[in-house]
């Protein structure tokens, strides 16, 4: 099955830069578009939390990033793991393309729950299971970042730093499913996949619209990453010098 | 729209800090990546135009 297309020419550096380049356009529309409507529905239609007042609209930043903080890291370890085991070097660029953004957004998740802390809980932190298995998660990536930007070959780079993302994939489940091991301070999960949400459907769009942007974010700036990876990893290959951005 | 007025808007019920804090930082670090992926765009192709040039 190859649906009339050879997948295997897209696995080649040279035949996924060209690509790359012409989804990242639709990639950021997209991100812009859904934005503007979660934002909408954030701030303008969902209605005042009766227990939180407005602190809680934090909600609508926090619970997406903290998704996507986890997502990335397994697409991550994913990549890094395909790219060891049949050691395709776009694989291995395509691990090392998500992670800064990953980095990124667990940042966002710490610090927007840390907002959300002080005035809920009024702790800007607490050393729950929740809480620092996400600042965990925080060390994983920077050290896949710190790990591969140490080792000068870049094929050795790679297997090392799949290593470390394939070992430390074991923490996202102990985030994930941490407020229900341990008596943490942090609330339960507020939506998932086997129980009805437990929270008003308005808000649940709200943040389900903010987490699809978030997608086509990371699917965006991704790939913009990627392509610069690929140039300066491949800038000796022959395919570069004709291409028009270095002309 | 609940709203009423421009400043209630801003006021968040009286988690502005909280609730804007958490936007425009989110906004703040989402800018700060696009920039730092331009520029690291910039520096990969005049690393290549370089080296073409010293062929």
């Amino acid at each position: 099955m190859t649906f009339g297309i050879n997948w295997y020419k897209y696995a080649s550096p040279a035949a996924f830069y060209p690509l790359a380049g012409k989804l990242v356009p639709w990639f950021y529309g997209l991100a812009s578009l859904l934005l503007v409507a979660g934002l909408y529905i954030s701030f303008a239609v969902a209605p005042t939390d009766f227990q939180q007042g407005e602190a809680y609209r934090i909600i609508f930043i926090h619970v997406p990033a903290a998704w996507m903080s986890m997502l990335i890291y397994l697409v991550m370890a994913a990549w890094a793991g395909i790219g060891l085991a049949l050691n395709a070097k776009l694989s291995a660029m395509m691990a090392q393309a998500l992670a800064p953004t990953g980095a990124l957004f667990t940042v966002i998740a710490l610090v927007t729950g840390s907002l959300w802390g002080k005035p809920m809980w009024g702790a800007w932190w607490v050393w729950d299971a929740r809480l620092t298995s996400e600042l965990i998660l925080l060390f994983l990536y920077i050290g896949f970042i710190a790990l591969q930007a140490a080792i000068d070959d870049p094929r050795r780079a790679d297997r090392a730093g799949a290593l470390l993302a394939l070992v430390g994939a074991i923490n996202i489940p102990i985030i994930y499913f941490s407020v229900r091991w341990w008596n943490t301070l942090h609330q339960g999960a507020s939506v998932s996949v086997t129980t009805a949400p437990k929270m008003a459907s308005i808000m649940l769009t709200g943040m389900l619209l903010m987490t699809l942007a978030c997608w086509m974010y990371a699917i965006a700036v991704a790939l913009s990453r990627l392509r610069s990876i690929i140039l300066e990893r491949e800038r000796r290959a022959d395919w570069v010098q004709p291409l028009s951005e270095v002309n | 729209m609940h709203w009423k007025t421009l400043g209630e808007f801003l006021a968040m019920g009286g988690y502005a800090f909280y609730v804007w804090g958490s936007f425009g930082l989110t906004a703040l670090l989402a800018i700060w990546e696009l920039l730092s992926l331009s520029h690291r765009r910039h520096k990969a192709i005049q690393l290549i135009k370089q080296q073409i040039a010293s062929n």
